[in-house]
């Protein structure tokens, strides 16, 4: 399975061919606390690179989440709207969010390797 | 870092080593959760205990002659009718019959005792020394902390350390002596359960709080928790629900009007009250329930039948009614039981109806 890639946004993406999975990352679900609602895009949407296509709600507050980089929403996890705890419980496995097509290998390389997000995350303590 | 401007409580070191999640709040570093988190702190409130700290909150007191008829004129309590040992729940006017703060008094015999918020002590106290005669005086307390320790299994836990704890009743305050230090004790919260509001020196402060995290049941629990303890119990939140233009009559708080007081209206603030009893007041403050799981936030605008009818002001998600729980203020026309809203979140409406206060029933000690 292809490596992680993640943003300063904290969401992570993983690369199968042209389609990337997106969710957030588990310094994230930590910092949120318990999800307990997630508002997830269309498929079938066009969504550019740093949009908001995505929400996910915790007892305490709503956050946006965000498109890693450009494509179409293919897939939505449905899993997640009956049980979004699976966003705290697996972050990087189950909780994932949505998934996009048609994306570059060359966008996603791009953003940060899993060392580059470990060191970021401590410049946030 | 703006961080190190924020003040801390006694209890500053003992939340570090619970693992407290430190945010500011109203000019302090308070814990927000602990590492068990916010769903597992209000759940085991409701079960068993919840310890809180609420230093961060403005305690006073008030001596001299008079001191109950000096603060009658600020607030529509009936202040002079509090019996020694037993407290109650009030709000502080202004000139234009909005609500300066929300508070306790409590009589202690030879004076009053008050808790005030902490975002609005800076304003309360020269509110409240405006007023009092020659004799008496407002002395704040800022040597004391303040801890809330609430659930089913506050008193009885609490009881083996000072039994005669177990047989005070809701709104009941006297002195006790908790593990070896004298404590002002009031049975009362912020949480809707049963439970005590522990006013302690400060520099004996974590002691007491150790003890008290030592008994069986009891679990640190941080501001979140509190705060979706107190949603679900439908009570207010200064700031959110309480501010300078709403009035105890919009905001429900009618009962915190002494009879008496409704008859010589003679508070700050009271022609309004008066005007809003006689003829209805504009908006009422009432319980949302959204429909699904989608919570809706406060500063939410709320709708009924596409026209804009009011605002959320607290909102989020409830653990223990298992559902995203509200409260706002709506047209008077609009704020019967099962009137159906839109409230408009991120653009889209969400099915909601008006409910009744609260959400979790009260289990006070009465």
């Amino acid at each position: 399975m292809a490596e992680l890639r993640f943003t300063k946004d904290h969401e992570w993406i993983r690369l199968d061919g042209d389609v990337a999975t997106i969710g957030i990352t588990d310094h994230a679900q930590n910092a949120l606390g318990d999800v307990v609602f997630v508002d997830l895009p269309e498929p079938g949407r066009d969504v550019t690179e740093g949009e908001a296509c995505a929400v996910v709600e915790s007892v305490k507050a709503a956050s946006d989440v965000y498109a890693p980089v450009a494509g179409k929403v293919v897939e939505t996890n449905a899993a997640l709207v009956e049980n979004p705890s699976l966003i705290n419980s697996a972050p990087t496995g189950e909780g994932w969010f949505f998934k996009i097509g048609g994306v570059e290998a060359a966008t996603v390389d791009a953003l940060m390797d899993e060392a580059a997000y470990a060191a970021f995350v401590d410049t946030l303590a | 870092m703006a961080d190190t401007e924020l003040l801390e409580t006694p209890l500053a070191g003992l939340h570090r080593d619970l693992g407290g999640r430190m945010v500011p709040f109203a000019g302090y570093a308070m814990p927000v959760q602990y590492p068990a988190g916010i769903m597992a702190e209000h759940l085991h409130t409701r079960a068993s205990a919840g310890l809180f700290d609420v230093s961060h909150m403005g305690q006073a007191e008030l001596i001299g002659e008079g001191a109950a008829a000096a603060l009658e004129k600020l607030t529509p309590a009936d202040v002079q009718i509090l019996k020694p040992g037993r407290q109650r729940y009030g709000v502080l006017m202004t000139e234009t019959g909005g609500i300066l703060d929300d508070f306790m008094v409590a009589n202690r015999g030879d004076r009053l005792f008050l808790v005030l918020n902490a975002s609005r002590k800076h304003l309360d106290i020269p509110a409240i020394e405006a007023v009092l005669p020659a004799g008496v005086t407002l002395r704040p307390l800022p040597d004391r902390a303040l801890i809330a320790l609430q659930g089913p299994g506050a008193v009885p836990a609490l009881a083996t350390l000072a039994p005669a704890i177990a047989a005070m009743k809701f709104m009941d305050f006297a002195e006790h002596t908790i593990a070896g230090v004298p404590c002002l004790v009031s049975r009362s919260g912020y949480t809707g359960e049963d439970g005590v509001e522990i006013s302690i020196p400060a520099e004996q402060a974590t002691a007491v709080a150790k003890a008290l995290l030592a008994l069986p049941g009891v679990l640190p629990a941080g501001l979140g928790a509190r705060d979706s303890l107190r949603l679900e119990a439908g009570l207010c939140l200064y700031g959110n629900d309480l501010d300078e233009t709403t009035s105890p009559v919009e905001a429900n708080l009618v009962w915190t009007m002494g009879k008496r007081r409704r008859t010589a209206w003679d508070f700050r603030g009271a022609d309004r009250c008066r005007d809003e009893l006689d003829n209805g007041p504009a908006r009422l403050r009432v319980g949302i329930q959204p429909e699904g799981r989608q919570p809706a936030r406060g500063h939410t605008p709320v709708q009924a039948g596409g026209a804009v009818i009011g605002e959320i002001t607290s909102g989020g998600f409830g653990p223990s009614v298992n559902a995203p729980i509200a409260m706002g203020y709506v047209a008077r026309g609009a704020a019967a039981d099962g009137t159906a809203l839109e409230l408009m979140v991120r653009g889209k409406a969400l099915p909601a109806r008006i409910c009744p206060l609260p959400f979790a029933p009260h289990r006070y000690a009465r």
